[in-house]
């Protein structure tokens, strides 16, 4: 094997056990998350919510956490070694709000603050709520 | 206590995951088009009747995931529908995810004026 040869075959081992390590990561913490979720839901339950106010009132307390947690810089922390395992539960999606919210207070609170907040949650509430509108057409004419 | 609950909560939650960090290392996915893809997901797994039993299985292992959040639109739909007809396609969706993105909305705006940015 020649220099080169060897340098590829190295580099595609090395992106390749970083990928492995990437996906345990991102399993056990996003797992941790979700079971974290289900605690909650429990908890409130116990108390003595209904199951669909519980699982609303789970959604709004991770979206707490997690905005606090960027609020005092930890997510960031968190997320670098987590990956898609903080991104792909409701925290990614606060931190997506929150993170350019409080980035952007030099702009100002109008369009600094309340548009930023848009950057990548726009996007989501957008096609999120288009498909869930060509849905909802479907299951209307299907079910007439 | 259902501890089974916890178990499968962990590895279908943690799943979801690992999909997305294949996304992110292996293609040149962006965070934000991943979650976008992740709702859209959400809302046709749920359209073609698998989100439902996979929710029941893996209790929060799917409802936290953002394709939980898909499958919340796409079921707010079908009630909003089933009540309202054709007008309930435009209402469902959006006010089934109120709750989550008010929430957002409102913690956010607070935690801009409590903290200050980390950026240098």
């Amino acid at each position: 094997m020649d220099a080169k040869a060897y340098q590829t075959y190295t580099e595609s081992r090395a992106k390749r056990s970083h990928v492995l390590r990437d996906c345990l990561r991102a399993f056990w913490v996003g797992g941790l998350i979700c079971c974290l979720g289900q605690a909650l839901n429990v908890i409130y339950q116990w108390a003595g919510m209904e199951e669909k106010p519980a699982g609303l009132c789970v959604s709004v307390t991770l979206i707490f956490l997690a905005g606090l947690l960027t609020g005092i810089g930890w997510f960031d922390r968190i997320a670098k070694y987590a990956g898609a395992g903080t991104l792909v539960p409701i925290t990614g999606f606060s931190n997506a709000v929150a993170a350019p919210a409080i980035d952007a207070r030099a702009e100002g609170y109008v369009t600094g603050v309340a548009a930023k907040m848009f950057t990548i949650a726009g996007p989501v509430i957008v096609y999120g709520a288009v498909s869930s509108i060509l849905y909802g057409v479907l299951y209307y004419l299907f079910t007439l | 206590m259902d501890w089974l609950q916890f178990l499968h909560a962990f590895w279908v939650g943690g799943l979801f995951c690992v999909a997305a960090q294949l996304l992110i290392d292996l293609t040149k996915l962006t965070p934000a088009r991943i979650l976008t893809g992740y709702v859209c997901a959400g809302v046709v797994l749920s359209a073609v009747g698998l989100y439902g039993p996979l929710k029941e299985f893996a209790g929060c292992g799917a409802a936290v995931p953002l394709t939980g959040f898909g499958h919340a639109l796409a079921e707010g739909v079908r009630e909003a529908v089933k009540t309202d007809g054709l007008l309930g396609a435009l209402s469902g969706g959006l006010t089934a995810a109120a709750t989550g993105v008010s929430a957002s909305l409102f913690f956010a705006l607070l935690w801009s004026l409590l903290f200050k940015s980390k950026q240098k």
